[in-house]
């Protein structure tokens, strides 16, 4: 297989991912690109996780209650699914339609969200807005429930239009008016949540959605230049229409999939950086009513993404996921998950935790003194452990490669397995000095995995392993 | 502030979880503290009276002598309107005094910020724990965060001697001459401070000896750790450190656990005073104690569920000792939803801690104009 089939395999499983072995990405490689991207795209077709082992090892897997379950156990779901993209969809759509456990009656809440972002994920744009909208999470989260026929609450109306769907404007113009936003909010009153059972004395029960007649508004109503007896459906269906609604999507595919964009606020006035791609995935959407799998289906395929290598700054699940699965050791239940999960909220992702509604703001924001110590000492502390069977299969493979390497050879061989890292030239010239001090390197000698070892810790501690 | 004295510092420990108020100073003499608290009730008899209306815990008696000597302020009625009962979004809302949106900028992240605008001392900010409050987020302010300072630094995991060319090879890397695009090179400069941080903080244990035995509790290795840093005099302004996560959360067998927390805070914030003392370092610290919220006034029969109106403390040598604002009345048509009613707005308690003793603008700081509580010797 050629190096640079395996390397752009790497590059995909990244993205789509949370990266792959080198057994793995050679085993892609050999399917093939394409074939590898419409796998991806229809997870449906891959095993899905068994529960009902892992609840035996994990009794509070089954209720689920607490935001540090529900972070284990996706932790353990992105390293060891067979549907990467379900996954890394879930995380993407848990970016922008945010939900966070601060202000959710419990984390399961959150949970049965992110299980409706797995299934519809890849899906219809407008089926996931409208089971958004009905989402008892999201209604209470911003404040619907208390949103009246007669006294309108505007909060989900405007974070609908303006972090959901539209955004605030494109192309220098803006997406939508203030009147807009009130109607928004007027066509969603009667969305609201049912009467919650007491969690005592047995426990938290899920909400459910109710929608009440009797408060919704129901007189006509202008939005977006459209005028009739508008409901939260029409609205929704107002709004997919909206050549807005292509941008935002594709924009935010874009952000998440290829290369960091400013962040949300900015794209009134900033134009994408890949205007004829986001025209390209534009068209996706229309042409398959909406539909995102289509979209992505365009984005993977394209040079622009192909060639847009190393171009992301990971994020802390990513970074704690991808190193996860090139270690090993996590492929089935056992303690001490919680501890690893936790290093990606000591990184800045509380996930099922966001910050705001606006989601985390990723790339260069991601990192401050504190959680770039968190990620180096993380990742070194993982490479550095030869008796996990990650990195025994990369001392193997190395070790095969010959009798001696030379400190060239060895640098390379680590980078390739990793996943075909590449590294400036002065760096490499740091590393390669550093192997020469400690003398020919003898694949047949005791202290041979130790250096590999040794190499996988700088490696993971460079700028360039923070990017994907 | 004249050139001779030393800048001053300020320490925040966080009792996360909802410290009961009403168990905490108790207001014994008050028939509606028994009727609302049939169960999960300080006896009578063992309150340390204050005044002949409310006294501490009485596993607060290393906290009661400090007050004794005029050291304690405490602070009243402490809340803000509309009070959220959420833990997360309360303590979001302490942290970044934005009580109606989320904001994503600390109070503290921006006093930093307001010390040291070019962000050229990295250790102005130091925070104990792991993960980042909110209270110290602000973009562009380096912070080090110190999950344990005998072995903080970067590539802590690998063997002393591999570790220090690791860490020569790791700063050769990480110059930032290398000009390879913004982010690179911010990512360069971000792991230098994060290395020239955990030099500067490596000596403080080193230098550090005290006759101060700290209890074996987190907080009180932490208080410790603050004490090092503050007496190594590394230029460190704000320290910052957290009771494990929802601890104070005493929704059941209140009694027990919130005994045993106070008996390990009130031990830990008088051994921080003492060896703040025997180094001559009592002048220039203050430490404010807070928590995101108090308590329901009626118990729930095993413990209390989540309400509003909490008591903050200001510990050192320039507070003025005492009680600052009032006691929230118990009488049914004062309480809110079943809560004490705040009196103090935190944004106030922090005013004072910004202006009067750090010295710097409160508004930009807190997020406007807030009645200060004159608690701060002038």
């Amino acid at each position: 297989m050629a190096n640079q089939d395996i390397a752009l395999m790497a590059h995909l499983m990244r993205r789509a991912g949370f990266g792959a072995t080198y057994e793995e990405l050679q085993a892609r490689a050999a399917k093939g690109y394409e074939a590898t991207v419409e796998e991806l795209l229809h997870p449906e077709e891959q095993p899905s996780i068994q529960m009902d082992l892992l609840e035996r090892y994990f009794i509070d897997w089954k209720e689920m209650n607490n935001i540090e379950t529900n972070q284990t156990y996706w932790t353990y779901r992105m390293v060891n699914t067979k549907r990467p993209l379900e996954e890394k969809m879930a995380l993407f759509w848990h970016s922008i339609l945010v939900v966070g456990n601060s202000k959710c009656e419990h984390g399961r809440q959150v949970r049965t969200q992110l299980e409706r972002f797995r299934s519809q994920g890849l899906g219809s744009f407008k089926d996931t807005l409208l089971s958004l909208a009905s989402d008892p999470a999201m209604i209470f989260y911003l404040d619907n429930q208390m949103s009246h026929k007669n006294a309108i609450n505007e909060n989900w109306g405007r974070e609908l239009l303006e972090l959901f769907s539209l955004g605030v404007g494109m192309d220098g113009k803006p997406n939508y008016s203030e009147d807009d936003v009130k109607v928004a909010a007027r066509a969603f009153t009667g969305w609201t949540i049912g009467n919650s059972i007491p969690r005592y004395p047995y426990g938290r029960y899920l909400n459910n959605f109710f929608y009440n007649p009797n408060d919704h508004d129901d007189s006509e109503k202008t939005f977006l230049g459209e005028t009739g007896r508008w409901n939260g459906e029409d609205v929704i269906d107002i709004i997919c229409k909206q050549p807005s609604a292509a941008r935002f999507v594709a924009r935010h595919l874009y952000n998440f999939f290829v290369a960091d964009e400013p962040q949300v606020p900015q794209w009134q006035r900033t134009p994408p950086k890949d205007m004829a791609l986001i025209k390209q995935m534009e068209k996706a959407y229309f042409d398959s009513n909406y539909e995102i799998r289509s979209m992505l289906r365009v984005l993977f395929n394209s040079d622009s993404f192909k060639n847009a290598r190393f171009a992301r700054v990971k994020s802390p699940a990513e970074v704690v996921a991808s190193t996860l699965k090139l270690v090993g050791g996590w492929e089935s239940p056992k303690p001490g998950l919680q501890v690893i999960a936790n290093e990606i909220r000591y990184m800045g992702q509380d996930l099922l935790n966001p910050p705001t509604v606006e989601g985390w703001h990723t790339g260069a924001e991601w990192i401050d003194s504190g959680t770039l110590v968190e990620r180096i000492n993380f990742c070194a502390d993982q490479m550095g452990d030869t008796s996990k069977p990650g990195v025994q299969a990369i001392i193997k493979r190395l070790a095969a490669q010959g009798k001696s390497l030379t400190p060239n050879q060895l640098v390379d061989g680590c980078l390739e397995s990793l996943g075909h890292y590449q590294l400036p030239q002065e760096t490499r010239k740091h590393l390669v000095e550093h192997i020469t001090k400690g003398g020919p390197v003898n694949t047949s000698s005791k202290d041979f995995g130790d250096r590999v070892a040794q190499v996988l810790q700088l490696i993971v501690s460079t700028q360039e392993y923070q990017f994907a | 502030m004249t050139s001779t004295k030393k800048d001053p510092v300020l320490v925040v420990l966080q009792l996360s979880g909802g410290n009961d108020a009403l168990n905490t100073i108790v207001p014994y003499a008050d028939p509606l503290y028994n009727d609302n608290r049939p169960i999960v009730r300080i006896p009578t008899d063992s309150v340390m009276p204050i005044n002949d209306y409310i006294g501490f815990n009485p596993n607060m008696g290393p906290i009661k002598e400090l007050y004794d000597q005029g050291k304690v302020a405490i602070i009243q009625g402490v809340g803000y309107p509309n009070p959220n009962r959420s833990h997360f979004r309360s303590m979001d809302i302490w942290h970044t005094c934005e009580p109606d949106k989320q904001g994503t900028e600390g109070w503290l992240g921006r006093a930093v910020k307001a010390i040291d605008p070019k962000g050229e001392n990295v250790l102005t900010c130091v925070n104990f724990g792991r993960g980042l409050p909110r209270a110290l987020v602000m973009p562009g302010v380096p912070i080090a965060s110190v999950g344990n300072l005998e072995t903080y630094g970067v590539l802590t995991g690998m063997e002393d001697e591999q570790r220090m060319e690791a860490l020569d090879l790791f700063s050769r890397i990480y110059s930032p001459t290398m000009g390879r695009g913004p982010v690179v090179d911010y990512l360069s400069s971000t792991g230098m401070d994060a290395l020239k941080g955990a030099d500067i903080l490596k000596e403080a244990p080193l230098k550090y000896s005290s006759s101060i035995e700290y209890g074996g509790d987190s907080v009180a290795q932490y208080m410790r750790s603050i004490a090092q840093v503050i007496t190594a005099d590394l230029g460190v302004r704000i320290l910052y450190t957290t009771a494990p996560y929802n601890s104070f959360d005493t929704h059941a067998g209140e009694l027990v656990t919130h005994a045993k927390l106070w008996t390990n805070v009130s031990q830990t914030v008088a051994d921080f005073y003492a060896d703040l003392k025997e180094h001559n370092a009592t002048d220039n610290v203050t430490l404010l104690v807070f928590t995101e919220f108090g308590r329901r006034v009626h118990d729930n029969g095993s413990g209390s569920d989540h309400g509003s109106g909490g008591i903050a403390f200001v510990v050192g040598d320039n507070v003025v000792g005492g009680l600052h604002g009032e006691y929230p009345s118990l009488a049914a048509d004062k309480l809110l939803e079943g809560d004490l009613q705040f009196n103090n707005d935190f944004r106030g308690l922090y005013s004072t801690l910004v202006e009067d003793w750090m010295g710097l603008d409160a508004k930009p700081v807190v997020g406007g104009s807030f009645e200060k509580i004159s608690y701060i010797k002038k």
